[in-house]
């Protein structure tokens, strides 16, 4: 399996503190790759990273290189939004916007960058998207409600259609499900690993349970630092360092 | 069933054998006289603004019997003759108004976005502080500056410019005397200024964090995210903005009275002079030297009140529909 992202010597900082230290590692193509740890880990900022979404908030910076398909995405020169447009997100609280339209919320992205598209694509991204999503059963007959209207279980699979309509590579996940029941939560899980045919997929989780049931790799940070990253199975079963032992185990975190 | 029962009626009694059993808890003196007290205070502002709205029609009662409907519907003005017609002062103060929103708004949301959205944060703190200090400037000193600067510069500058730009149109046509319509939008515009940017401020500040990351996460740009997430979040309160903007530029009387130019007429011309039904008031109360003209000065004040309420009405309800309207209206 190829690499889709390499990771090098990634440090960020807050004001002062410094969030992350020297994390190195690669993602691989087309799987799905869970981040687990303590809170306050670094989980979160280690993949807004990686779509340098980390430097939006005022005060913080990072270092080091990420890079996309052999890309830095640090270099200079490279525009933020473009890598954006590739690496797309699903945060941990759904986020549509209120003022739009299910389906204007799925184009949103789309009518951005310019691009002029007729009605009629437009309406096959969105039906396309929101396939893709699971949500489309559920919403064919409605796509002019408020994004709003909906179950926060739907709304999260509305952000993932609004994701994956501008067709990014990678797809970034934090804690998607942590604001949902777990009958939304089943429905998430089994759309991830729908996506990982065609999507490398990277998933900030809280539950132990959820990364060894969604993910092929597992990365295990605390304190800022990657702990030991491997296969999921062998991270679960057989962990080669102390510290994920515990955590895994349940014995802090 | 006849177990449970008879248990919730033991419970029932046993509860009402103890003194400070909720249902029968003795009235707190301080929270009654609390409630007392902010239900007068709220009945006292109501009670003003009927007041207000009486005592007005009851000045006027003359006035309106004599003129009847064609008081809003007249322009002619002739304290002479004892002919008033109120519809002149009514386009002024709706003409004036309007063309100040049309100069304040864009300045206004800009500067707030500007404030908001793109400025460095040691430029904030200052700058909404100059802002909002020209709100607490009295209008009377505007209306010197006005006098001063502002009909000079429209005689000279402003208006010659306009009339050979756009002088094709019958708005920036005619003579120019300095003080107008359009001079008196001006410093209207200047005025309201402070209010629409200070409150769309607040309400671009309160956008979550969230919206704006949704945006930036699906490759927009600044400028993107300021219009799909920041600007149709904040709609309602930035058309609450503008309200309130419009409330204080129909109202204004000082500085409106001393560049409008006070003729009782209604003209395309925007360069033209005009009057407002609060300058009228203003100018005219002294001079009003028979009972009908003191009566029909107080029913154009009544006609202010009137206006100003439907237009805040219509904002409500504008507001309302925007909140709970048709989705989808933030197309780009």
């Amino acid at each position: 399996m190829s690499n889709k992202l390499e990771v090098r010597q990634l440090n960020a900082w807050f004001g002062t503190t410094q969030a992350l230290h020297d994390i190195s590692l690669t993602i691989p193509d087309g799987a799905v790759t869970a981040i687990i740890g303590p809170s306050g880990c670094g989980k979160s900022t280690f993949i807004r990273c990686l779509n340098r979404m980390h430097e939006v908030v005022p005060g913080t910076r990072a270092t080091g290189e990420v890079l996309l398909d052999g890309n830095n995405i640090y270099g200079s020169g490279v525009d933020p939004v473009q890598i954006r447009g590739k690496v797309g997100m699903v945060f941990q609280k759904p986020n549509p916007f209120p003022t739009m339209s299910i389906s204007d919320n799925v184009t949103a992205g789309l009518r951005l960058n310019g691009e002029r598209r007729t009605r009629g694509e437009l309406a096959t991204i969105v039906e396309r998207s929101l396939r893709q999503a699971a949500l489309w059963e559920e919403v064919k007959n409605n796509l002019n409600a408020s994004g709003i209207s909906l179950s926060g279980g739907q709304q999260q699979r509305l952000c993932i259609a609004r994701a994956l309509a501008v067709e990014p590579e990678v797809l970034l996940m934090d804690e998607p499900c942590s604001a949902l029941d777990p009958i939304a939560t089943t429905k998430i899980e089994a759309l991830i690993h729908e996506l990982k045919q065609e999507y490398t997929i990277l998933i900030v989780t809280h539950s132990m349970q959820q990364a060894a049931r969604v993910s092929d790799y597992t990365a295990f940070m605390y304190l800022g630092r990657l702990v030991e990253f491997g296969p999921t199975n062998k991270i679960f079963t057989t962990p080669e360092n102390k510290e994920t032992e515990d955590y895994i185990t349940g014995r802090f975190g | 069933m006849a177990n449970v029962g008879t248990e919730s009626v033991q419970l029932n009694s046993a509860t009402s054998n103890v003194s400070w059993s909720p249902i029968h808890r003795q009235v707190n003196l301080g929270d009654w006289l609390f409630r007392g007290l902010t239900a007068l205070f709220a009945g006292c502002v109501i009670a003003l603004l009927v007041g207000i709205f009486a005592i007005l029609t009851w000045e006027s009662t003359d006035a309106i019997r004599r003129f009847g409907i064609g008081f809003l519907t007249s322009t002619k003005w002739d304290p002479v003759f004892k002919e008033f017609g109120a519809l002149a002062f009514i386009y002024g103060t709706l003409l004036s108004s309007a063309l100040a929103l049309l100069q304040a708004v864009p300045l206004s949301i800009g500067t707030a976005v500007f404030l908001s959205e793109i400025a460095p944060g040691w430029l904030r703190a200052p700058v909404s502080f100059l802002v909002e200090l020209l709100a607490t400037i009295p209008s009377v000193i505007y209306g010197l500056w006005g006098i001063f600067v502002l009909v000079p510069w429209m005689r000279s500058y402003i208006g010659p410019a306009l009339s050979s730009t756009l002088g094709f149109l019958p708005f920036f046509q005619g003579p120019n005397y300095g003080v107008s319509v359009l001079t008196a939008s001006i410093i209207l515009a200047i005025m309201t200024v402070p209010y629409i940017t200070s409150v769309t401020h607040e309400v671009l500040r309160a956008v979550p964090p969230m919206q704006r990351e949704a945006a930036l996460a699906l490759g927009a740009t600044k400028w993107e995210m300021i219009r799909l997430a920041v600007l149709p979040f904040g709609r309602t309160g930035i058309i609450g903005a503008i309200m309130l903007g419009l409330g204080r530029a129909i109202g204004e009387t000082m500085a409106v009275t001393m560049v409008i130019g006070n003729r009782a007429d209604i003209s395309a011309s925007f360069f033209a002079p005009g009057s407002t039904m609060a300058s009228v008031i203003a100018n005219e109360f002294n001079e009003a030297t028979y009972d009908l003209y003191v009566q029909v000065l107080v029913e154009v004040g009544l006609v202010l009140l009137l206006v100003t309420v439907v237009v805040n009405i219509l904002a409500r309800v504008l507001v309302w529909s925007v909140r709970t309207g048709p989705t989808g209206a933030a197309r780009a």
